[in-house]
């Protein structure tokens, strides 16, 4: 049958997919930039007309008030840029150090969900739908106000072993630090540690590739146990010395103090935010088909090793974007600890603000911190999310 | 084709329930070595779900199934054992998806088996040649068609050193001038002596290697026998009327 191919119509511009999609890119380019010019148009008309200034010239300045707690040395006659850095550092602690045990407890929780283990699986349930149907504010106060505040008195500490020291003025631990000729103890130790590890994976190869024993188990751990030894020794045997907290008066001395506020922030954002996450893993896990189980259970592989090497690195990848978010969340949230007199970067930005009188440039300062910590944590976490995605054609 | 007359496999009275739903009711079957075996039947007919109780993916309720001597209990020492002796093919392939083709190979063998990396790369290459695919070997599952990945799947289960292979429908979900690839190696697996248990509607696979054919229906063996038995003089009316309607595609 001879086709019936009419000559090519010219095709108007209004029905041309290629001019309309053009158009459509263009008009809404427009529309955003004038409100964007609008917008920063206004921001520096009413800045000028109230007399706000922009400088962030105040920063070197004094910051006159004291800070209660800080990682990083600081007094009030250092500057408002010192006190706003102590805030950050003191942010970056509990954000990083939350992340960390989130991570772990989330794991752990998310697991005990799909646990066929009535007990586990009853109690993942209650701990998850717990934190996730009360607010963070309440919980925060809860573990502030019901938990570290109702400690005992310094002279009735609880004390754990190590000792650790347990009052309502905080955490009191025995920490250990090191005496003068400690560095080369150290050094040996981490050199140690990397040749031990080193060691480990390259005989751990040589055993897969020629089947030949390796003795990697001996020698790892034995050099992870001679270079201590060594720097031990070299460091005329006392390398370290413990911090022991010691009852002074009415107050704890030396040691390492963690502070309630610090205790109440940390507890709380971690057993919140691990009940997040503890979902995210289970729905990773229970989106990896069934059939890649049976498949690695009928080739005789362990349950462990199921999960180890088949369904844990399959979730992974469905994994990481909302974990993404929840170690996001957790950073941001960490601003509530103004609300229980935490120093984070925001109490301190708040001082700064009443203390400077500069509320504009120190929230627009806040703010950019904030998103810079939120670009980074998901920069590092996407290079990974790539690596670990399936190859398809 | 069968020399020794000892049974690798034996099934007495196998009952399976899924909730109230009697799935498998009272199925008998002894498989000897180097025997192939074709089960066949309509879909719902318990065919999948008594192959899969044979290396314990379902568990059975009521009966005895006994691999190579093992009795499949609640023993996981045993299960484990059996697995290790029988490999299975599925219709969804199964391959994991995060690994390479030759990852998947020598997976189980290096975890299981505990052979050095080398020695199983070694066989997974004479596996690959044998399935006709050797230069795939550092791809994924996913850039791979349906046959090829169904012939990496044939190896990963061959890689374990099986005495037993199960096939449950394997060329079900393969595009029509994929399924021969699948067949070929399936027959030439037969040639080779394997045991073999086949779940499939390929009555041309059936009729030049099966032994022995089963049909099942409504969780129950209907008729069993030779090929050229159940294909030329079908005692039972549900064998004839299934066979018909197979046939006539």
């Amino acid at each position: 049958m001879a086709a019936n191919i009419q000559a090519k119509e010219k095709i108007p511009v209004w029905r041309d997919e290629r001019y309309l999609s053009a158009a459509t890119q263009i008009i809404s380019s427009i529309v955003v930039l004038g409100l964007l010019y609008w917008m920063a148009e206004n921001f520096t008309e009413i800045t000028q007309q109230r007399g706000i200034s922009l400088s962030y010239k105040f920063l070197s300045e004094p910051a006159g008030f004291p800070i209660s707690e800080s990682t990083i040395p600081y007094d009030p006659t250092m500057s408002f840029g010192r006190a706003f850095l102590v805030g950050l550092v003191n942010t970056l602690n509990v954000s990083v150090i939350g992340i960390i045990f989130a991570t772990v407890l989330g794991f752990i929780i998310g697991l005990a969900r799909l646990s066929s283990n009535w007990l586990f699986n009853r109690l993942a349930v209650a701990y998850i739908e717990f934190h996730r149907n009360i607010p963070l504010l309440v919980l925060l106060f809860l573990w502030y106000f019901a938990v570290f505040n109702r400690l005992p008195s310094v002279k009735d500490s609880i004390v754990l072993p190590g000792p650790i020291y347990l009052n309502l003025r905080g955490l009191y631990l025995t920490w250990p630090r090191l005496t003068e000729t400690g560095n080369i103890f150290l050094g040996l130790l981490i050199g140690g540690l990397v040749l031990a590890i080193l060691a480990w994976n390259i005989l751990i190869r040589i055993r897969e590739r020629t089947g030949r024993e390796t003795y990697y188990v001996p020698i790892a751990f034995g050099l992870l146990i001679i270079f201590p030894l060594i720097g031990w020794f070299a460091a005329g045997g006392n390398p370290i010395w413990l911090d022991v907290p010691v009852l002074e008066g009415f107050n704890y001395k030396n040691g390492m103090r963690l502070t309630p506020e610090f205790g109440a922030i940390l507890v709380g954002l971690t057993t919140y935010t691990a009940a997040f996450i503890a979902e995210v893993i289970r729905g990773g896990i229970q989106a990896v088909q069934l059939g890649q189980t049976e498949a690695a259970r009928a080739v005789g592989l362990r349950k462990t090793h199921v999960l180890r090497l088949i369904v844990i690195p399959q979730a992974m990848r469905i994994i990481i974007p909302p974990l993404i978010s929840q170690y996001l969340n957790l950073t941001k949230n960490s601003s509530l600890a103004l609300a229980i007199g935490y120093q984070d970067l925001f109490a301190i930005g708040k001082v700064t603000i009443n203390q400077a009188g500069r509320a504009v440039p120190v929230f627009i300062m806040v703010m950019v911190t904030y998103l810079m910590l939120s670009l980074i944590t998901s920069f590092i976490l996407n290079i990974y999310n790539r690596r670990i995605q399936f190859v398809e054609r | 084709m069968s020399q020794d007359n000892e049974s690798i496999i034996v099934a007495r009275d196998v009952h399976k329930w899924y909730g109230k739903f009697h799935a498998l009711k009272g199925i008998n079957m002894d498989v000897k070595k180097r025997e192939v075996v074709v089960i066949f039947g309509p879909s719902g007919s318990g065919k999948s779900t008594f192959i899969r109780t044979i290396n314990r993916l379902e568990v059975h309720q009521r009966g005895q199934i006994v691999v190579d001597g093992i009795e499949l209990s609640h023993d996981v020492r045993n299960i484990e054992q059996v697995r290790m002796e029988t490999g299975m093919v599925f219709q969804q392939f199964n391959l994991f998806p995060h690994l390479t083709v030759m990852q998947n190979i020598v997976l189980a063998p290096v975890w299981v088996r505990k052979w050095p990396q080398e020695k199983a790369e070694e066989i997974a290459n004479e596996l690959l040649e044998r399935v006709g695919i050797p230069e795939q070997a550092e791809k994924f599952p996913g850039q791979l068609s349906g046959g090829q990945q169904q012939r990496v799947a044939i190896a990963r289960a061959l890689a374990m050193q099986p005495k037993i292979m199960l096939f449950d429908e394997p060329t079900s979900a393969l595009d029509p001038e994929m399924i021969k690839e699948v067949l070929d190696v399936m027959v030439d697996l037969a040639k080779s002596g394997m045991t073999m248990l086949v779940v499939t509607h390929e009555m041309g696979f059936a009729r030049a290697v099966a032994d022995r054919m089963f049909f099942f229906d409504q969780g129950q063996i209907v008729e069993s026998g030779a090929p050229e038995e159940i294909f030329q003089d079908p005692k039972e009316e549900r064998t004839k009327l299934f066979l018909s309607q197979i046939l006539s595609q």
